[in-house]
C-alpha cells in the first residue's frame, strides 16, 4: 500500500518550502510530499485554492496528513478538506503539532507505512499535551 | 518482553551522535522488521521504542556513547544486526556518505 502523503501549509512560502526540503533531506523520497504558502496576493497567508492543490499533488490513497503554522493555516486547511470529494474527504486530517518538527516525524511514520492515525498520533506526541486523543 | 529477547550494543561513532538525521535512520531502519525493538544508555534500561520516531528524536545520545539494543520476534536477529551495523557504520546507509565522511 502507498504511504500517507504529507502536506505542510504556512502563511509564509519559505517556512512551507524549507519544511518540505527538511522532509525530503531527513526522511527521503518514500513519501508523497507538498507545500504551500502564501495568499493569492503573493503576500503573507495561506490560500485555499492552494491547499486544495497541495493536497492532490501529495494524494495518496492512504491519506494525507496537513501540517500548519498558525490560525489561518488550520482554518484554510479545514476548508480545503470540506471542500473535497467526500470520498477523498475522510482520508485527509490536519495535526495539532509544530509545523517543521511535525512534518518531520509524521514523515518518518508514514515512510514506514503506518496508517494515517499513526502518523498523526506520531506528530501529535510533540504537542505539549501529547496525542489529542 | 521475555527473556528470549536477543540483545546488542554498539558504539556511537559519528560526530553528531543520535541527533536529528540519525534519528530518522534509526526509526526508519527499525520499522522495516517485524520485531519489537527498544534502546537504552544502559544494559538494564529504561527501555526506548525504536521504531517511535519522538521518543527516539528526544533520545540525544552523543557520539562516544553506547547504545544498548534488545530485539524480540520472528526476525529479531536480523533487525538487531542491520540496527548495530547501521549505527557502527555511523549512520550511512546504501553507501550514502555520512556526515562524518563529508566533513573530511
Amino acid at each position: 500500500m502507498a504511504n500517507v502523503g504529507i502536506v505542510i501549509v504556512s502563511h509564509s512560502p519559505k517556512i512551507a518550502e524549507g519544511a518540505a526540503d527538511m522532509v525530503r533531506q531527513m526522511v527521503g523520497d518514500s513519501v508523497p510530499l507538498a507545500w504551500t504558502g502564501g495568499n493569492s496576493e503573493g503576500g503573507l497567508g495561506t490560500d485555499v485554492a492552494a491547499i486544495i492543490a497541495a493536497i492532490d499533488r501529495a494524494w495518496s490513497d492512504a491519506g494525507v496528513a496537513i501540517l500548519v503554522d498558525l490560525g489561518g493555516a488550520e482554518t484554510n486547511s479545514e476548508m480545503a478538506i470540506d471542500l473535497l470529494d467526500p470520498a477523498r474527504r475522510d482520508k485527509v486530517l490536519v495535526c495539532e503539532a509544530p509545523i517543521v518538527e511535525g512534518a518531520v516525524m509524521a514523515a518518518t511514520e508514514a515512510s514506514g507505512g503506518a496508517a494515517l492515525d499513526a502518523v498523526r498520533r506520531t506528530a501529535e506526541e510533540l504537542s505539549p499535551t501529547g496525542p489529542a486523543s | 518482553m521475555s527473556e528470549r529477547s536477543l540483545t546488542g550494543s554498539a558504539l556511537l561513532i559519528n560526530d553528531v551522535g543520535l541527533h536529528a538525521r540519525p534519528s530518522v535512520k534509526l526509526t526508519q531502519l527499525a520499522k522495516r522488521f517485524g520485531a519489537r525493538i527498544e534502546f537504552a544508555r544502559d544494559a538494564a534500561g529504561p527501555w526506548v521504542d525504536a521504531k517511535s520516531p519522538v521518543k527516539v528524536m528526544r533520545f540525544k545520545a552523543a557520539k562516544g556513547e553506547t547504545l544498548h539494543f534488545r530485539a524480540n520476534g520472528p526476525d529479531a536477529a536480523v533487525a538487531l544486526a542491520a540496527i548495530l551495523a547501521l549505527i557502527e557504520g555511523g549512520f550511512a546507509i546504501d553507501g550514502e556518505a555520512s556526515p562524518q565522511q563529508l566533513e573530511r
